[in-house]
């Protein structure tokens, strides 16, 4: 199911094109080209929807440099991303801020793994695709609770060397987690330059400690709270070798190794309550109601 | 309205006496995010002018960042005059009923008042506030702004000093673009300072002002990272001036500061002020905020933090300051306003670490007494902590507001842009940066300071832009 605009010449922040992906993950791409002209791997842009729509950090999966187009894919699991997905064509966002954060450190490493897990293929796209560009071999991971999940397969096959495949039920690729489709591959003994983790902060922390011992350099990409996103507030503050660093303007990406994912997990479960509450106040169509914001 | 203290209407009578500005009874304010002061009534304005001595050589202009002719405007009070008084104001401020909120006249203007020497001094502020309210309810004038002089000047930062920036070069004719990062114009004039002391529609005003002198308004791009310094220029800007403002919160770096419920005071400011999630859920930002909490500092950051807290229902409010009272860098009207309304101050003492409870959430904090010591150079009391004095104060919200440093972003994406001083940007007297046609203004150029010194050194860069585009190219052979 596919929406596209008629218009010949978007207007800046316009949604034009929405497409539903699966029973849970929509696609909206809206008109911003001098987003689209600076965007990288790796780096987020903040929406604000509508007047008193809160600020909402979002990695970006692709743009379109000579349409001007950005694109995010996404799930309706809160407030604000259920308020996205009753977007249609031709909408206005009301504030989009970006590119924010660094991008991906990307250069030619020798055989890069991208790890990624449901909705973080989406934001593992871009960095596989630089990877591969920059003459990496990419063996990509991507996971997901079962078939019907998994997004961007086709997107992600292109820029692959080899793609592997795990799910939680066993509908597609290995049963089981993405990490364990790692260890597969390391007890093949098959040499690995960098992983990039990029997921459930959960998820990461379990590679993380599968490669330390390895010595294989992994980064993660940190997904916190933040409020503007650009340097302020703090809220995204995240332990790095024990020391405060801020995800906005010193990440969004990180050793792996070095992050405390503990706090990082409990910290992301400030604002549950709230937004529980704030979500089922919204006037939302069937589906899953639970809050996942989130913490895992 | 409620008043919290009788008026002095006798004033007239009495030159040594200030007439007190009505305002909120403290009871009913800390209810509410209205204004606090309520502002002279024209009555109560003309007896405060008539105190005015207008001096021939006057000193309170001295003690004025952007030299207002406060005199010669006070007079145009006296006289009724007070469309006359407002445009004398804005000759040399274009933020006047900020200013006159805001400022801390205590330590400038109303300083050098001779009157003060013997009585109160003038309330400089006040007459300022109240002229630009009153031009603001009957509608702003726009003076006439020359025809576009060919040259386009970028502004980096919305805040006090780019809008002063943007204002004065609009009026000399420039075509001004003023990128702001966040979704909203202002500043800490939105984000930091609480609505009870300075309405957003007063702000908003002032930039609609600053917009009908023909300044461009660019909401949402953060330079640095949509558009470097250099590309500003590529794009056909000939002069950038940077005002990003004061940037990261400092953090006290002791044991379990990221424990949930410990804010910084920025976080806390721009989900209460800018996101205004004390209309929760209406506004979809929420805040959390417990029952005992704690503000770490005493500047006005620390005040305007403790006292959001009140109003979002806090039962007890406590700020823990190192120091003491008299070293509190907070405006004294502030800190009675403060304490009027009932938050506690814990003097002389100073956090050592939090403790939190199996969820993560703060439930406690390990506390430690000081003592004053000696002055260092700076001249500032300095302070060591009392063995053996650790006590435990139960918590269950932390605002640390300690101070910031500046936002990384544009030093790192701009080569050649020389920084000093943690990351401050290193300019000269003519706030002129490293880099040829780039200025800078307000904390990103001098460290943290007021709204007025902002707005300052914003006057001095706009100077020394037109200055510089005003001279002759030179040719890039």
């Amino acid at each position: 199911m596919s929406q596209s605009s008629t218009q010949n010449q978007p207007k800046l922040n316009q949604v034009v094109e929405k497409k539903v992906l699966n029973s849970v993950t929509k696609k909206i791409t809206v008109y911003a080209p001098d987003i689209a002209a600076k965007a990288q791997a790796g780096q987020f842009v903040i929406f604000k929807i509508r007047q008193d729509s809160e600020r909402i950090p979002l990695t970006l999966s692709s743009w379109d440099k000579e349409k001007g187009t950005i694109s995010h894919i996404f799930q309706e699991v809160g407030y604000s991303t259920i308020e996205m997905g009753s977007l249609h064509v031709d909408d206005k966002i009301m504030h989009i801020a970006g590119p924010l954060g660094n991008p991906s450190e990307i250069k030619n490493f020798g055989t890069a793994v991208v790890i990624c897990g449901g909705l973080g293929t989406a934001v593992a796209y871009p960095v596989a695709k630089a990877l591969k560009e920059a003459g990496n071999k990419v063996i990509s991971i991507v996971g997901a609770r079962n078939a019907e999940l998994f997004i961007l397969e086709d997107e992600m096959k292109a820029v692959s060397d080899e793609i592997l495949f795990a799910s939680d039920d066993g509908s597609k690729g290995q049963k089981g987690f993405v990490s364990d489709v790692l260890k597969s591959l390391l007890a093949k003994n098959i040499k690995i330059d960098i992983v990039f983790a990029i997921g459930p902060p959960i998820m990461m922390s379990v590679i993380a400690e599968i490669t330390r011992p390895l010595g294989i350099k992994t980064i993660a990409s940190l997904n916190p709270i933040m409020v503007d996103g650009m340097g302020m507030c703090g809220a995204c503050r995240v332990s790095i070798d024990n020391k405060t660093q801020f995800a906005c303007v010193d990440g969004p990406e990180f050793d792996a190794h070095k992050v405390n994912f503990k706090e990082l997990i409990q910290r992301l479960k400030c604002y549950c309550n709230e937004e529980k509450n704030l979500s089922s106040s919204y006037q939302k169509p069937a589906g899953e109601k639970t809050c996942q914001c989130h913490g895992q | 309205m409620p008043m919290s203290r009788p008026v002095n209407h006798t004033a007239t009578n009495n030159r040594f006496t200030a007439v007190e500005v009505p305002k909120q009874n403290p009871k009913n304010r800390t209810k509410n995010f209205k204004e606090v002061v309520l502002g002279y009534t024209e009555e109560q304005a003309i007896a405060e002018a008539s105190r005015c001595l207008n001096c021939a050589s006057p000193k309170c202009v001295e003690g004025c960042p952007v030299g207002v002719p406060i005199p010669t405007f006070i007079k145009l009070i006296k006289q009724n005059d007070y469309a006359a008084a407002i445009s004398k104001i804005k000759e040399r401020n274009s933020l006047p009923a900020i200013c006159g909120r805001v400022c801390p006249q205590e330590e400038q203007c109303q300083k050098m008042c001779i009157v003060g020497k013997k009585g109160d001094p003038v309330s400089i502020g006040r007459l300022e506030r109240f002229v630009a309210d009153l031009e603001r309810e009957r509608g702003i004038t726009v003076p006439e702004v020359p025809a576009w002089n060919g040259k386009k000047v970028a502004v980096v930062g919305a805040g006090p000093a780019g809008l002063t920036v943007a204002a004065d070069l609009a009026k000399l004719g420039y075509k001004v673009t003023i990128f702001e990062a966040l979704h909203k114009g202002g500043g800490v004039l939105v984000y930091g300072i609480p609505e009870f002391r300075l309405p957003k529609q007063i702000v908003q005003a002032e930039i609609d002002y600053i917009t009908k002198l023909g300044v461009e308004f660019q909401p949402d791009y953060l330079i640095g990272r949509i558009f470097t310094v250099e590309e500003l220029f590529k794009n056909g800007y000939e002069a950038v001036f940077i005002g990003t403002g004061a940037g990261l919160p400092k953090f006290l770096c002791v044991p379990g500061e990221n424990l949930n419920g410990i804010y910084s005071a920025n976080e806390f400011l721009i989900r209460v002020n800018l996101m205004k999630s004390y209309n929760f859920p209406q506004s979809k930002t929420p805040i959390r905020i417990g029952k005992k909490i704690a503000v770490i500092g005493g500047g006005n950051v620390a005040l305007d933090s403790a006292r959001c807290a009140l109003r979002l229902g806090a039962d007890k409010v406590t700020i823990i300051y190192r120091r003491t009272r008299n070293e509190m860098p907070a405006r004294q009207e502030e800190i009675e306003n403060a304490e009027e309304e009932g938050i506690e101050f814990k003097y002389l003492t100073a956090p050592l670490k939090f403790i939190g409870d199996e969820q993560g959430n703060v439930k406690a904090m390990e506390i430690i007494s000081m003592r004053l010591c000696d002055a260092d150079d700076t001249g500032r009391r300095q302070v060591a902590p009392i063995d053996g004095s650790e006590t435990t104060l139960d918590v269950d919200t932390v605002v640390v507001a300690i101070g910031r440093t500046p936002n990384p972003i544009i030093q790192s994406t701009t080569p050649g842009l020389k920084t000093e001083r943690g990351g401050i940007i290193a300019s000269d007297e003519s706030f002129k940066t490293s880099l040829d046609g780039v200025y800078v203004g307000g904390d990103i150029a001098t460290g943290e300071a007021t709204v007025i010194s902002a707005m300052g050194s914003g006057k001095i860069a706009a100077k020394g832009i037109h200055e510089y585009l005003s001279k002759p190219k030179k040719s890039k052979a």
